[in-house]
């Protein structure tokens, strides 16, 4: 009977296995750690995280998987959830989980002035750590820049065939929809979705860089990505004929998210939870946090990575990117109503 | 072989953490929600059920037409290259399938060099991938290997006087596998069917990739966009009502044909002539390089600028967990399913008859939602439970029981009962009924069983991510982490490495099979 040996092997096989991994990530630290739940990915946070650990001896036990499932979790754990402090890489989760009471106010002067106004929750809940900027990219030779100006107009007749768009099902479109309700209601909103809905070159994309793709390929000549996916896309390939145009600059600004963390109602280490958010506003933390990954510093005063300081200064949205989780909802059903896919 | 109240106990204990979901599900029902779901109705149900229904028609006749054609090819008849595809055919199984979805949508759309190319010089054009008939393609190509594999199974163990009797009676070759072999196949085929049909009714991965409205997109829509967890999960109760109706579809399909005996004398495999032989290398040449080796050596040169700087030694972290966990996952699913099938064959109560469909249900509701609906109440009931793997592993159980339970059932379903009948008289205990006859007919089923489930617990992402302790990463979750925010180059490393290791319980599987047979 080889195959009732091979797994029994098997069994025993597992069994180390399983123990190992048990007892390794168990052995001994000192200061009390800090758990972090984070949608923001791993290999973007680690590397911070590690060197706060240098820096300060606390170290930090973190786990990953889409906000919305790290909510549902902190929910169901309620008072036993290990976790200090929830990171997400979009504001509407944030507002999310601070709605139904998961996380909370935290004062502290040093995230008052670190981090402005209209990037923090007015009930000091949450934080953004990083900007997110949600701009137009444009063909640089099939599009002239003096054509571009708000979001609203790639709505118009002109760009019929020319434009491309990711998918409504992404967080990051639905937060620029909600924004544009707040700025100028539903119904206004829903008349541009609609008429760039007809202008749609192709059926919506899944990803920002298959937007961007299409454009360099000649399927559109514009569309509406995180900065951060062309400036990955720039470094491998500087070549690359996209280029961004800031959006609404003349009007209210153009859209930025955040990816942001906020302390946890049951807390355990709510002291430390603090320490690590007050560090990562500032200094060389803040600098690696959005760098890392191309985005904008949250800290005015903290440098901005060269490569995206070549696209200029922007003005950003003065509305609180509270608003992009209060809407969202309302920004799904008008993307719905308009057909946006 | 198991006393009545037993078997009824292994059934309801096998259903029991599907049923604290669906009650969950039904809760769902019964919880008012404002009106998302209205919404929904009106906007973006009846298109996301329209497609659904064409994906799951399409993927479920496509797999068996392919899995089939193919199982019988390399059962019955000889062709250059047959042991290669014997265990080849099922390499395409090791591929998530958001993955090859992934490949399909970078190589094959519009922006991509190949498009480009043949659009530019040769002014060729084709319909998108992104689309539904490209998310139908991805899915048929990545869920056939499971009718294939329980399909060959099947057609290995018929018995090779059936193919006599039929030669008796005047019947060529080709007569008596259509008019013989198939039919006895059919159970096989229709179990490892449903199978494909419920994978792609919670399937999320391939629609969300090439931007397909299903009814799985709407359920993520209203949970993740409208912040409604209690309205997908309403949705997720009309997936799992669409899986019933699937089962029972199955069952009563493999009911009315009865059940047809097997064992004897193992058939020989006929030597085709040279042009029918090169037309079936060729065919399972295509079907494997279009499923396998074209999307892997997308992948490669994907990963090639990454693999110096992300291969490392974490990687040997990754592969032992996800084996470990992938082994101990399978383990737990095939034994119970085992004694499922077995507790089945009883008469047990009404009760126990009642739930056991409900035990298979699972693996048509997305995991993220089964894992979710079953972290909560475990842990609520059972705090001990948080940080430990016990949610992790009844959730796979949940999810992949169906996955354990189609080639066993398929397995059993091929011994009558008086074999056991027989034994009966002669005097034999139950253990030595089991080893020295049920075994030696199973075994080939069993080891489809493992694998099937293993690999499919190697591409395993939503429940591990949620229930997995802390800084537990394993190659999925690592290509998890490089995809959330579209770094699919770098994603090619571990995607590559789940590939690797998926090949040897595969390629052990195919010799644990030709043992077997």
């Amino acid at each position: 009977m080889r195959l009732g040996a091979l797994t029994r092997n098997l069994y025993l096989t597992v069994v180390a296995l399983l123990g190992l991994s048990a007892v390794a990530p168990a052995m001994a630290q000192s200061a009390e750690p800090i758990v972090v739940y984070s949608a923001r990915n791993e290999q973007l946070i680690k590397p911070i995280f590690d060197r706060f650990t240098a820096e300060t001896g606390i170290p930090i036990r973190f786990t990953t998987a889409d906000a919305a499932v790290l909510i549902e979790r902190l929910a169901a754990e309620g008072k036993n959830s290990p976790a200090d402090v929830l990171m997400t890489v979009d504001a509407g989760e944030l507002w999310n989980a601070a709605n139904r009471g998961l996380l909370r106010p935290t004062r502290s002067k040093i995230l008052e002035a670190n981090i402005p106004a209209t990037l923090r929750d007015p009930g000091n809940r949450w934080i953004g750590l990083s900007q997110r900027a949600r701009t137009i990219v444009y063909h640089a030779s099939r599009v002239d820049p003096r054509t571009l100006s708000t979001y609203e107009a790639l709505a118009e007749p002109v760009w019929q065939g020319r434009l491309c768009l990711r998918s409504s099902k992404k967080v990051y479109n639905q937060s620029l929809v909600a924004m544009m309700i707040k700025a100028r209601g539903e119904a206004a909103t829903e008349t541009t979705i609609r008429g760039w809905v007809a202008n749609l070159a192709a059926p919506a994309f899944a990803n920002d860089n298959q937007v961007m793709e299409a454009i360099a390929a000649g399927q559109c000549d514009v569309g509406i990505v995180n900065t951060y996916y062309l400036g990955r896309l720039l470094q491998k390939r500087p070549e690359f004929p996209v280029k961004v145009f800031w959006a609404n600059q003349r009007g209210d600004g153009t859209h930025v998210n955040v990816s942001g963390a906020g302390i946890t109602r049951y807390a355990r280490n709510a002291a430390g939870a603090q320490k690590l958010l007050e560090w990562l506003s500032e200094g060389e933390a803040q600098r690696l946090f959005a760098g890392s990954n191309m985005e904008y510093p949250v800290n005015p005063k903290v440098e901005i990575d060269p490569l995206v300081r070549s696209w200029g200064s922007f003005t950003p949205s003065r509305i609180n990117i509270i608003e992009a989780g209060r809407r969202q909802a309302a920004a799904v059903r008008v993307m719905d109503r308009a057909g946006w896919r | 072989m198991l006393a009545r109240w037993r078997a009824s106990l292994v059934i309801l204990l096998a259903a029991a953490p599907a049923l604290v979901v669906l009650a969950g599900l039904v809760g769902a029902w019964l919880t008012p929600a404002g009106d998302a779901l209205q919404h929904q109705w009106r906007y973006l149900l009846p298109d996301a059920s329209r497609n659904t229904l064409i994906l799951v028609v399409a993927v479920a006749t496509g797999a068996a037409l392919l899995g089939t054609a193919l199982a019988a090819l390399v059962a019955l008849c000889d062709f250059p290259g047959r042991s290669f595809f014997s265990w080849g055919l099922l390499l395409p199984l090791s591929i998530p399938g958001y993955v090859l979805a992934a490949v399909f949508a970078g190589s094959l759309d519009y922006s991509s060099p190949l498009y480009s190319w043949l659009r530019e010089e040769i002014g060729w054009q084709w319909p998108s991938i992104r689309s539904l008939g490209g998310a139908a393609l991805v899915l048929t190509l990545t869920l056939f290997p499971y009718v294939y594999l329980i399909a060959r199974v099947a057609f290995e163990s018929a018995a090779q006087r059936y193919l006599e009797a039929a030669a008796l009676l005047g019947r060529t070759r080709l007569q008596a596998t259509r008019e013989v072999l198939l039919p006895l196949a059919v159970p096989a085929i229709l179990a490892s069917t449903a199978l494909v049909a419920m994978e792609t009714l919670a399937d999320f991965g391939v629609v969300a990739a090439l931007n397909v409205d299903t009814l799985t997109t709407a359920l993520y829509r209203a949970w993740y966009g409208m912040f409604s967890l209690i309205t997908a999960q309403q949705i997720a109760g009309f997936l799992v009502i669409m899986a019933l109706l699937l089962l029972l579809l199955e069952q009563r399909a493999r009911h009315a044909l009865r059940m047809r005996e097997a064992g004897g004398v193992t058939l020989r495999r006929q030597q085709l002539k040279p042009l029918p032989a090169a037309l079936s290398t060729l065919f399972a040449t295509v079907v494997l390089g279009i499923s396998f080796a074209w999307p892997v050596a997308h992948l490669l040169s994907w990963a090639s600028t990454h693999f110096a700087a992300d291969l490392d030694a974490r990687y040997w972290g990754y592969l032992a967990r996800s084996v470990a966990l992938a082994a101990a996952g399978a383990l737990l699913v095939v034994s119970t399913s085992t004694l499922f099938v077995y507790a089945r064959r009883q008469n047990v109560s009404w009760v126990a008859r009642s739930f056991a469909p409900l035990a298979t249900a699972g693996y048509a509701i997305p995991g993220t939602v089964l894992a979710v609906g079953l972290y909560a109440p475990l842990t609520q009931s059972l705090p001990w439970l948080q940080g430990t793997l016990v949610v992790l592993f009844v959730a796979y159980l949940t999810r992949f029981f169906a996955v354990g339970h189609a080639p066993m059932a398929a397995g059993l379903a091929r011994l009558p009962v008086a074999l056991d009948e027989a034994a009966l008289l002669l005097g034999s205990r139950p253990l030595e009924r089991w080893q020295k006859i049920h075994w030696p007919m199973l075994k080939g089923s069993v080891a489809a069983a493992f694998v099937l489930t293993f690999v499919d617990l190697m591409k395993e992402l939503p429940i591990t991510l949620l229930t997995r302790p802390f800084g537990f990463e394993t190659l999925a979750i690592r290509v998890f982490e490089l995809t959330s925010e579209g770094e699919w180059d770098r994603a090619a490393v571990p995607a590559l490495a789940l590939v690797l290791a998926g090949l040897w319980p595969l390629k052990w599987l195919a010799g644990r099979m030709s043992h077997a047979t």
